[in-house]
This record gives C-alpha cells, sequence and structure tokens, in this order.
C-alpha cells in the first residue's frame, strides 16, 4: 500500500514536472518564434546588458533589445507611444512602483504570474498578478573618504542639513529616477516638506539618474551624495573607487523594482519567458552577485560586506501613495532646487 | 547667412523662355517640390498654433496667459534672454577678432586657423559641454585640479555649472558664425580708405577702430543677432550645464512640458513666444544686412593690404591658439583621455588605460549600434533628398518658373526662424494622430532634419544658380531636351562643387542634430545624439565620449571628402 501510495506520487510529480516542462518547451519554442522580446528597464545600463546577455546565452536566438532610461523616461515613452497607438515594448520595469498602479488602471498591462513567486514577501507582489518586484535597492548617503574625513562624515539625514555642506552635495532627480522618486516621499512622510526646503539652502549640484550620483562622489566632483542607488554605489565601490556608504538610522527607502508585461506586447511569450528567466532563483543570485541587488526571493544570499535588509530599519513605499503623488512630488522638487 | 534672392539682374524671361514654358512638360514636377515645401513649413506651425490656442473644450488664450504669468516660465524666459545677450556679445568679439585677423593682418598660420574655427563650428554644442562638464567642474574638472596643484589654492578657479559657465561654453560654439559673416565682409573692404586713416596719422589701432570696424558693423550687428539666435534655439548645452545648476531656459522647459503627464498645450504656447523673437530678430538682420550702406566694399576695385604686427605676431597668434583651444584642443583631448580611461578624473596611466568603452559602446550595448545606423542612413538620405529639393526649389526662384515662385524662397528660408525644438513639437502634434502616425519611426525624424536643413541647402543652391547663366541651358533645351533633363545635364554638373558642399553641410546638421531629435526619438528610432543625452543622464562618461569622437571623425571626414570632391576650399566661407 505505502509502496504503492509512494509510486503513485512519485508518477504524479514526475507527471507534473513533465507537464511542466513540456509547458516551459512550448513557451521556449513559442518565443524562439517570435525571435526578440524589448524590454524597456530602468536598470543601470552595465547591468541591463548584462542581463541581456544571460537571457540571450541561455536562450540562443532570442535576442533582448534593452532600452535604457530613467523610470519617468520609461514612462513617458510608453505613454507617448501607446498614445499614438504603437506597439513596440514587450516588458516595462521602472523603480517607480506607482507607475505600474497607473499602468493597471489604464488596462495597459498583461496578468502574468511567473513560477515561485508566492515565496516573495507581500512588497514584491501585486494582489491581482499584474505586475511583481524582480529587484529591490535602497536609497542611502554616500560620501568620498579620500575627500571626508570619517569623523566629519554624515551619518544621517539630518546632518546633510549642516551649512558646512553647502556646495558640496549632489543629489539625483525625482523627476527622472524611481528610486528617487520613492526616496523623496520616504522622506517627506518622515520630516515633510521642509527638509527639502532647507536641503535645498545647501546649493546641491542635480543630476538625474539615482546611478550618477555614484560617478560624482567618486571622482571628487562633489564629495557628498544625498541621495543615490545604493546597488550603483556598491558597484562602483567595488571597482575600486573611493566610496563609502552610510545606512542612516532613522530609517533607508526600499525601493521595490517591478516588472510587467505590455497588454500590446508584440512578442508575448518572448516576454513571459524573460520574466520566467528573470524571477528564477538562479536570475535572482544573479542580481545579489553581480549588481549588488537586492531581491525578494527569500533563498537569495548576498555578498558578506552588505548589510542584510533585516538589519535595517527600511522605509517601504505604497504603490499607490506613490501613484497619488507623482505630480506634486515632481512639482515641490522643482521649487525647492530650480530644475 | 544666404542673400535675398532680390536680384534679377538678366533674369527676365525672354520671348523664347515664354515659348519654351508653354511646352513645359516637367510642370507637375516643380509644382510639387513648391508644393512639398510650403507643406513641411506649414504644418508644424499650424499645429503649434491650433494646440496652443483650442482644445476639447473650445478656443481658449489661457495657456498664452499662464506662459506670461507663471513665475516658472517667466524665469525661464528670462534666463534665456540673458545667456543669448551675452552669448552674442561674446561671439562678436570674439568672433570679429578673429575674422579681422586672420583677413586684415600678417598673421602666420591663417589655413590652420579657418580650420580650427570650423572645427568649433561643427563641433556640437551639446558636445562641447559635456567636454567641459570634465574640464571645468568645480571639484574634479581637469583645469581646477591643474590650477589647485599649481597654486595650492582651495577654491575652485572656474565652476562650469553656472550662468557664466554656460554662457562662455554656448559662445565658444557660437562665435564661428560670427567669424564666417565678418570675415566674408573684411575680405572686401579695399584698403584705400585705411591708408587715408593711416597718411592723416592714424596708428594701426585708431585706423582699425575708426574706419574698419564702422564699415564692418553691419555684419557685427547681424553677427551678433546670428550668435544670439543660435544660443535661443540651443538645447544640450543648457540642459547638460544649466539643469544641475538649477538653471532653466526656455528649451528645457519645453523639453521639461513632454514629461509625463504631457503638457503638449503649454509646449506650444511657450513656443510661440521664441517662434516669434526668432522671427523679430531674422527681420532686423535682413533690414541691417540688406541696406548695404557700405558701398565702399568694393568687388575688385581697390586693393587690399595686410596690417603687419612685426615682432607682435608672436603673442597675437598665441592669444588665437589660446582661444581656439578652449573651443577645440581641450575638449577633445578630455574627450579621447575619457574615452580611454577606466575613471576620467585619474591620470591616463597604464592601469587607468582601457579600450572597454569603445567594445562596450560598439559591440555590447545594442541600442548604440541601432543609433549609429540610423544617424548614418538619416544623415545620407536627408543630406541627399534636401540637396535635390533644395536645388529644385532654388532653380524655381532662380529662374521664376511660374508666378509667385519667388515668394518660396520665404518658404525655404522660413525654418532659419524655427528652433529646433519648436519644430519638433509642431510635428510631434501633427504626426502622433492618424492620418499620418510618423511618431515612432525614423520618418518624423527625417521630416525634422529635411525641413531644418532647407535653408542652408537652398542658400548654397541659390548662390550656386545665380552664377550660372541660363543661355547654356536654353542650348540644351533647343536641341530638345526638357526642364528636367537640361538640369540634369548641364546645370548641376556646372553647379557640382555648390551641391556637394550643400550635401556636406545638410550631413554634418543632421548627424549633430539634437533639440529636435530630443522630442521626436522613440525607443526604437533613436539617433546617436540622443543616446548620448541619454548616457549623460545616466553620468556614462566613457561610452558618452566615444560616440561622441565618432560624431566629429564622421564629420571631419566628410568635411575633407567635400573638399576633395569638390576641389575647393570651403573653410569658412559664405554659408
Amino acid at each position: 500500500m505505502r509502496k504503492s501510495l509512494t509510486f503513485l506520487l512519485f508518477t504524479l510529480s514526475v507527471a507534473t514536472a513533465c507537464a511542466a516542462f513540456a509547458q516551459d518547451a512550448a513557451l521556449i519554442q513559442a518565443a524562439r518564434k517570435e525571435g526578440k522580446v524589448v524590454w524597456h528597464t530602468s536598470l543601470a545600463l552595465p547591468s541591463s546588458t548584462a542581463i541581456a546577455h544571460y537571457f540571450q546565452n541561455k536562450y540562443k536566438g532570442i535576442e533582448v533589445e534593452v532600452h535604457r532610461n530613467g523610470s519617468q523616461r520609461v514612462l513617458q515613452r510608453f505613454m507617448q507611444e501607446t498614445s499614438a497607438g504603437i506597439k513596440n515594448a514587450d516588458l516595462i520595469h521602472t523603480s517607480d512602483a506607482g507607475h505600474f498602479v497607473l499602468l493597471k488602471d489604464k488596462e495597459l498591462l498583461l496578468q502574468y504570474t511567473p513560477k515561485g513567486v508566492e515565496s516573495f514577501p507581500a512588497g514584491f507582489k501585486d494582489k491581482n498578478g499584474f505586475y511583481f518586484g524582480m529587484r529591490a535597492t535602497l536609497s542611502v548617503i554616500a560620501h568620498n573618504p579620500k575627500i571626508v574625513p570619517e569623523k566629519d562624515a554624515p551619518n544621517s539625514w539630518k546632518d546633510l542639513l549642516n551649512s558646512k555642506w553647502n556646495g558640496k552635495m549632489v543629489s539625483a532627480h525625482p523627476g527622472y529616477s524611481g528610486i528617487i522618486m520613492t526616496h523623496v516621499l520616504a522622506l517627506v512622510n518622515l520630516y515633510g516638506w521642509e527638509y527639502f526646503r532647507d536641503l535645498a539652502r545647501n546649493k546641491l549640484h542635480l543630476v538625474q539618474s539615482a546611478n550618477d550620483p555614484a560617478g560624482i562622489v567618486a571622482s571628487g566632483e562633489r564629495p557628498v551624495g544625498v541621495n543615490g542607488a545604493e546597488y550603483f554605489y556598491y558597484k562602483t565601490l567595488k571597482q575600486g573607487n573611493p566610496i563609502k556608504i552610510v545606512y542612516p538610522k532613522e530609517g533607508v527607502p526600499l525601493v521595490v523594482s517591478p516588472v510587467a508585461i505590455a497588454k500590446d506586447a508584440p512578442h508575448p511569450n518572448a516576454a513571459k519567458l524573460f520574466t520566467e528567466f528573470i524571477f528564477a532563483k538562479e536570475s535572482q543570485q544573479l542580481l545579489a552577485d553581480k549588481e549588488g541587488l537586492y531581491t525578494g526571493h527569500p533563498e537569495v544570499t548576498y555578498p558578506a560586506d552588505k548589510p542584510k535588509l533585516k538589519d535595517l530599519k527600511l522605509l517601504p513605499a505604497d504603490p499607490d501613495e506613490l501613484e497619488k503623488r507623482n505630480a506634486e512630488i515632481k512639482k515641490r522638487f522643482v521649487e525647492f532646487f530650480g530644475a | 547667412m544666404p542673400a535675398s534672392s532680390t536680384d534679377a539682374v538678366g533674369r527676365a524671361p525672354t520671348a523664347s523662355w515664354a515659348v519654351l514654358q508653354r511646352w513645359d512638360t516637367t510642370l507637375p514636377v516643380w509644382i510639387a517640390a513648391a508644393l512639398l515645401l510650403v507643406f513641411l513649413i506649414v504644418l508644424p506651425l499650424g499645429s503649434i498654433f491650433r494646440a496652443s490656442l483650442w482644445d476639447e473644450t473650445g478656443f481658449s488664450l489661457g495657456r498664452y496667459l499662464e506662459v506670461f504669468t507663471n513665475a516658472v516660465f517667466l524665469k525661464a524666459i528670462w534666463n534665456t534672454v540673458v545667456i543669448s545677450f551675452w552669448v552674442g556679445v561674446i561671439s562678436v568679439v570674439v568672433g570679429a577678432l578673429l575674422a579681422w585677423l586672420v583677413t586684415r593682418t600678417d598673421l602666420p598660420w591663417k589655413k590652420p586657423i579657418r580650420a580650427l574655427v570650423m572645427a568649433s563650428f561643427v563641433t556640437p554644442p551639446f558636445l562641447g559641454a559635456f567636454a567641459w562638464t570634465l574640464l571645468a567642474g568645480p571639484n574634479a574638472g581637469a583645469l581646477n585640479k591643474f590650477y589647485r596643484s599649481l597654486t595650492g589654492a582651495e577654491d575652485a578657479l572656474f565652476n562650469i555649472f553656472t550662468m557664466p559657465g554656460l554662457i562662455f561654453v554656448m559662445a565658444l560654439y557660437s562665435f564661428p558664425y560670427v567669424f564666417s559673416m565678418v570675415a566674408n565682409v573684411c575680405e572686401l573692404i579695399s584698403s584705400d580708405l585705411e591708408d587715408a586713416a593711416e597718411i592723416l596719422g592714424a596708428n594701426k589701432w585708431q585706423t582699425a577702430w575708426t574706419v574698419t570696424m564702422p564699415l564692418a558693423l553691419p555684419a557685427l550687428v547681424g553677427g551678433f543677432i546670428l550668435a544670439f539666435l543660435h544660443s535661443l534655439s540651443l538645447f544640450g548645452a543648457p540642459a547638460i550645464l544649466g539643469l544641475p545648476a538649477g538653471i532653466h531656459t526656455i528649451t528645457t522647459q519645453i523639453w521639461a512640458l513632454f514629461q509625463y503627464p504631457p503638457r503638449l498645450d503649454m509646449a506650444a504656447a511657450f513656443s510661440v513666444p521664441l517662434l516669434l523673437a526668432t522671427m523679430v530678430l531674422i527681420a532686423l538682420q535682413k533690414k541691417i544686412l540688406g541696406r548695404r550702406g557700405f558701398s565702399t566694399v568694393g568687388g575688385k576695385g581697390g586693393q587690399k593690404r595686410l596690417i603687419r604686427f612685426g615682432w607682435g605676431r608672436v603673442p597675437v597668434l598665441l592669444l588665437v591658439l589660446g582661444i581656439l583651444s578652449l573651443s577645440v584642443f581641450l575638449p577633445y583631448w578630455i574627450l579621447l583621455k575619457a574615452a580611454l580611461s577606466n575613471a576620467w578624473a585619474m591620470p591616463l596611466t597604464w592601469d587607468n588605460f582601457t579600450l572597454k568603452n569603445f567594445s562596450f559602446a560598439f559591440f555590447e550595448y545594442g541600442d548604440t549600434q541601432r543609433a549609429i545606423y540610423n544617424t548614418f542612413k538619416l544623415g545620407i538620405l536627408t543630406a541627399t533628398i534636401g540637396t535635390l529639393v533644395a536645388t529644385l526649389i532654388a532653380y524655381i526662384t532662380n529662374r521664376n518658373l511660374f508666378r509667385g515662385a519667388r515668394y518660396l524662397t520665404f518658404f525655404a528660408l522660413a525654418p532659419l526662424v524655427i528652433p529646433g525644438i519648436v519644430l519638433a513639437v509642431g510635428l510631434f502634434i501633427a504626426y502622433t494622430r492618424p492620418p499620418l502616425v510618423l511618431y515612432g519611426t525614423i520618418w518624423i525624424l527625417f521630416v525634422a532634419y529635411l525641413t531644418k536643413e532647407m535653408p542652408i541647402g537652398f542658400s548654397q543652391a541659390e548662390s550656386t544658380f545665380k552664377s550660372i547663366h541660363p543661355e547654356l541651358e536654353d542650348a540644351s533645351r533647343i536641341i530638345g531636351a526638357n526642364r528636367l533633363l537640361s538640369l540634369k545635364d548641364v546645370t548641376v554638373p556646372l553647379a557640382r562643387s555648390g551641391l556637394i558642399a550643400a550635401w556636406s553641410f545638410i550631413f554634418i546638421g543632421v548627424i549633430r542634430e539634437l533639440s529636435a531629435s530630443i522630442l521626436l526619438f522613440s525607443p526604437a528610432s533613436k539617433v546617436v545624439s540622443v543616446v548620448i543625452f541619454d548616457l549623460k543622464e545616466e553620468g556614462q562618461v566613457g561610452v558618452i565620449s566615444v560616440l561622441g569622437i565618432l560624431l566629429l571623425v564622421a564629420s571631419f571626414a566628410v568635411i575633407l571628402a567635400m573638399q576633395w570632391f569638390a576641389g575647393r576650399d570651403v573653410v569658412a566661407t559664405r554659408e
């Protein structure tokens, strides 16, 4: 009896595995027929091209067309194309989770749940299954240790308001970057808009991308970054540049970046395959190992020199609030900083 | 600047012309070319006025009211006026000085200097601006670091991310316009009047100041307006140098209005003041230059003799080279260094040396390959079709083929008054909705470039045709060729070098175009200038430098090829 049960279980599992395998094979074949997938992404250019190459090596014959831009620009381009009736994008990936609330509302997304995401934390999942967080990062403070001595370095968000940093800091822009959009919302919720009004008095150098401050701090053009993508600071640091990352105790904005398939995707199967690929454990591990990112996958391990998320006080953002306050944040930021 | 087409000396149709015209079977071609031209201009401008005045709820002037009451917009207008004014002033001082030195004095190395001015002209201003962020960023900029190590000072010598910094860089790439205008006039002024002044006891500087300068004054004022206009229409330089310091100009503000949720109606309304300002200035410039009060500027009568500097030649030459190193040598050097290093701010040692920027740009990043392909495809297409259309139009106006033909001159030159970004706003509105959806393809860029480059192609073709007498065509037509055939077999070969020049100028204009492209590209139709701008926003210094060098190399290759094929020196001649 027991034997037969085991046998039954065994056949069952083999059957499901086979069915899954057949399903995968069918998907791969359909994707191959489409030949390419167009990925609109806000992931840093070196990282997104690297992932495209991993995918292309695994699935020969399917090209990944990477269109990298800032989150807000990705949305702008996608909406411009949509309003002109152009169907070009397969996958949309930005760091402004609010975008996906908007896109879902406008019925521009395809419902698709990749395997394995059930085990991801709630903040990585849309309850209706339209989008899932493919990566996460933090927005942090950083400084150049060659220029700023350790004892003087800013350790908290409020330290940055000190006038001794006048003309010495760089900020990225919420009108371009989803990471910074999330960052601004988190700090406005923490300290109110007065925080940014006071920060602006220190005459910041304004760049666009959340990745740009890493280069600006490393080159010494501005020795302190008041925000920026932690993974890019980390990557720049790992390349041997003088950078010190600070994770403020008051809380660190956590940025979860979703990916979704466009409803009118010209290559829907390749898009599904790419989605399966990116949420598979080995890809998620790759994001952690090679790109310095955090992920929602519970089994992924992280480099030893990076803090564990559970050891930090995180400031997560609510996608609905991000969507509602997008215009307000862009407008107020420009009021304070001039552009 | 193109000359006006008013002189029709010796072009009055004779009786035999009239007979030929009656039999003209090629008339449809001419009319089609004319209609195309009118369409190219009227559609975008019409779209702008429509979008700025009407919406679903009907007619409203509210958007204009907002443009002139909203503090953000007013600030952008004010910044633009201040910047353009100073760019005009500096360009006139530098451009006129160099032009005078090259044409009226015994300064050595005149040819290389002209070539360097040409190089400044060819360098895309956004690339120059980018290079200057690496040269004169207050802390990491190469020049500021050098200054600190030299003097031990704490503060920067120069911060490029300021209003003066922006003006400085924009002037570096605007002065060649003044140079070519003033050089052309200086070539023509005879030395008799200067001699008279010297006989009366004036020294060289007094002569230059009291005689040569007033004679060149119309060209100086014209040059000021041209430099002012050029800086008014620039987008890349203010975006790269102004935005980091919180400085918006009209063009960057229009661009910002396209961000989601887009305010196309506001962008259209904000375009109109820019358009009107440009129109007024061009009209003013025409008036000043058209007066031609300087009858002393004779054709061949007077002698031109050079002012001798003697031993003073060396410091003057150094000054000239110093100025040109700001626009050419230093930016080119830093681009090359950044392209070849891992960390651009570090010395270029073996450890820091790399070719990975090149391999990334050309082989790994798909966007650049597609963009390079699109850019050269558009460059060749626009240059070829643009030269063709410009030739047809210039031929129509020159030979006065049908009633009202000369009004076409107005349309052919009209894009001069349309800043690239304004044209793009109009085209975007016109071509993103049915019946003609060009957005999303490279064809919307093609239309933009064709329109934008029409004046330069037209004026090249026009001045060439002026020098070719219709007799030669008449001969061919009497033998039995139709008008198109005689144009192809007789006139065009005679006009060859002028048309090659037109082709080259259009090509170079296209591959460096940013201000219209930035609104019209879509992810599927990127061009190199747009990729450079995108990479700039992400801070990919090395890759930008590689692509910038590619643009420069392509431009210089075309210029050299043009000189080879056309068999003439086109450096800094009349454009």
